[in-house]
């Protein structure tokens, strides 16, 4: 864990402490994250699949090789948290506890996916789960984080909004006006980057002057804090003290988390614009693999236990898929409805 | 609920547009704490147009909000705060303003409800003061109005009068949907008798100001004031107008407007926002599209702002959007010689 370079906000906020991130975690906790990690590669994966066998139209981007930065992220959050996430958002809405089969009936589409079919891969919403859905719009969710933000506040509720966004977010003028409001005003909110190192095929480098996003968070006079993105523990850790500090009126903090997406862009993505090497030196940095070597290595989990693990998740994307095909198409003669509430 | 007052004993007092405004929301958030007004300078400045005046005092800065000048964050805010159990109410500035603000208007509050399957509610107010005649040019005298009666999710209102500005702003805040005020600046000042206990005007009902034999005139905002005045004019010479206040734009009470063309058999419509592409293209078009069209004795007219930006000077500014005598004469036009 790494604190982002300025030195300017350096009484404001404390810098993670270096802890033995992984210690801090229960086996139960780590289980479970080990469980969500790979629900979402699988899910991604049957996704890809469906999408290649002709049986999902539209778009979709998946997060593959980005698990830990969503799982470790969500992990210190309760229930009736709320997070908003991003068009590549399948982990996020599993990691907070989303069931994959009416995520999967979403995906194709069908009256009882999660939007009833209407929103698709891009706008997923479990908003009974704390999940106010995925957006279609770069950086569409900073803003509207400040407005639960506010609404929590309001209602003096003992919750945090977690908002999830790319490394492209950060260059949009509703991220700075996102930060500038969540700490005038101390919201409770945990800003999460996801910086994949790549807005589409525009290299972060090239976009921003600045070597990390959380480098942006001594304008807005909140905590700025990189972390190793492919690392769960990590990234747990400082999510962790960012919840703690929200749920405890301290205001906002902004996360990076810096990973990799394992695919393109979306479905029209031919990698041009990255090399197979850079590819290949993530796929090594694989957060699931890595994960489970060091559950394996410190003694705390049996290569039987993960395999178990690994085995559970299949079965239950399995179960989802098999459940959403299996579902009924909206009605046309429903087009119309929800468009207004009564 | 029907344009009922509340208490039997009605209190009716004479206010200015803003006032009523002012009292609506007060009386909004006296009612119901989920209510908070928020946008630039709505604090102790009481408003760019005076209508928050001393909220901040009655309400404190927790309810009475000013926000830094960042309209598509606090457009945003308005939107998380309204999935999540409170009934914002936004005030942009100038309406120009919500240029800046669209995404979250246009892809964000209108659309979850329904890109979330009807799982999520989004019952926020935004209030816009708009139109020209203030000598304030290209970038704070707009009537965009039509843009956003233009996208499904999204209500649209116009009130005209101290009156319907209160009722309307109170149906609005009701409403479990976003909704869009675009009140006009020149009428702020304007006064008019409004109960003072509290009371709903439905949305999407016109009214009949006037009632005549002739011709319609549908107006929008202030050109429905302009157009009541025309028709005083009119009157004398014989001409005798029915005179409709639209007041909501989306949805549209289509109804009312039919049953008036099929009196009078002539229809002039009069809005300030530019006349190509907007409001009067859409009332002739359903009039077009409907059985109305066969009681038509003449063409449709429309009267609508120039195809210009606003312009500075003032009596540009006047030629660029329909005047009193532009409506009497093409009431005249519409209904002596039969021509548009």
């Amino acid at each position: 864990m790494v604190r982002a370079s300025h030195t300017q906000s350096a009484s404001l906020g404390r810098s993670p402490e270096q802890r033995p991130a992984l210690a801090a975690l229960h086996n139960e906790t780590l289980r479970a994250a080990l469980v969500k990690m790979h629900l979402i590669r699988k899910f991604e994966e049957t996704a890809e699949a469906s999408y290649a066998r002709g049986l999902i139209h539209g778009t979709m981007h998946l997060s593959i090789g980005q698990e830990a930065s969503a799982v470790g992220a969500t992990l210190p959050l309760r229930a009736e948290d709320y997070i908003l996430s991003t068009h590549r958002g399948h982990g996020h809405c599993i990691a907070k506890g989303a069931d994959p089969g009416r995520m999967f009936a979403e995906f194709f589409g069908k009256e009882n996916g999660y939007c009833r079919g209407r929103g698709g891969s891009m706008h997923i919403a479990d908003v009974a789960g704390g999940n106010l859905g995925a957006n279609g719009i770069v950086a569409g969710g900073l803003p509207i984080a400040v407005g639960v933000g506010m609404s929590i506040k309001a209602q003096k509720q003992d919750r945090v909004c977690m908002v999830f966004f790319g490394d492209g977010a950060a260059n949009e003028g509703a991220f700075h006006e996102a930060l500038n409001l969540a700490s005038i005003w101390k919201l409770p909110i945990v800003f999460v980057c996801e910086n994949n190192k790549y807005g589409m095929s525009m290299d972060i480098a090239r976009a921003m002057a600045v070597a990390n996003v959380a480098d942006r968070a001594c304008a807005y006079a909140m905590p700025g804090v990189v972390v190793d993105g492919n690392d769960l523990p990590a990234v747990a850790a400082a999510a962790l003290q960012a919840v703690e500090r929200a749920r405890g009126g301290g205001g906002p903090t902004l996360v990076e988390c810096k990973t990799y997406r394992l695919r393109g862009h979306s479905k029209s993505d031919r990698n041009l614009y990255r090399t197979k090497e850079e590819i290949a030196t993530w796929r090594d940095k694989d957060a699931i693999r890595r994960l489970e070597q060091e559950l394996v290595k410190s003694g705390r989990f049996a290569d039987a236990d993960l395999l178990a693990i690994e085995r559970a998740a299949r079965k239950t994307i399995d179960d989802a898929l098999e459940f959403a095909m299996a579902s009924p198409d909206p009605d046309p003669r429903e087009l119309t409805r929800d468009v207004y509430a009564e | 609920m029907p344009n009922e007052l509340a208490t039997p004993e009605v209190v009716t007092r004479e206010l200015t547009y803003a006032e009523a405004l002012r009292e609506g929301l007060a009386q909004a958030m006296e009612a119901d704490e989920r209510v908070f007004l928020f946008g630039e300078d709505v604090g102790v400045y009481g408003g760019a147009f005076g209508v928050s005046g001393d909220l901040v005092h009655r309400f404190g800065t927790e309810r009475v909000i000013d926000t830094p000048i960042s309209e598509l964050g606090i457009a945003g805010a308005a939107v998380g705060a309204a999935i999540t159990g409170m009934k914002p109410v936004l005030e942009l500035q100038f309406a120009d303003f919500v240029t800046l603000a669209m995404e979250q208007i246009v892809n964000q509050a209108a659309k979850i409800r329904f890109m979330f399957g009807g799982t999520a509610n989004v019952p926020m107010v935004i209030r816009l003061p708009g139109g020209s005649g203030t000598g304030a040019a290209g970038q704070h005298s707009q009537s965009l109005e039509a843009w956003f009666a233009h996208v499904p999710g999204l209500k649209v209102l116009q009130p005209s009068t101290p009156h319907d500005a209160k009722g309307l702003l109170l149906a609005a805040i009701d409403d479990p949907n976003p909704v869009l005020i675009f009140e006009h600046k020149l009428l702020y000042k304007t006064k008019g008798p409004v109960p003072a206990a509290p009371y709903r005007i439905p949305i999407g009902k016109a009214i009949v100001r006037r009632k005549g034999r002739d011709i319609t005139i549908v107006g929008t905002s202030i050109m429905s004031i302009r157009a009541e005045a025309a028709a005083k004019r009119l009157a004398g010479e014989g001409i005798d107008a029915e005179i409709i206040d639209l007041r909501s734009l989306r949805p549209i009470d289509f109804v009312t407007i039919a049953a008036s063309v099929g009196k009078t058999h002539r229809l002039l419509i009069v809005y300030e926002g530019v006349k190509i592409m907007g409001i009067g293209a859409e009332i002739s078009a359903m009039i077009a599209e409907s059985d109305a069209f066969n009681f038509l004795d003449a063409p449709i007219a429309r009267l609508g702002g120039a195809d210009v930006p606003l312009p500075y000077n003032p009596i540009l500014e006047k030629a660029a959007v329909p005047q009193e005598d532009d409506i009497v004469a093409a009431a005249r036009r519409l209904v002596r010689d039969g021509r548009a």
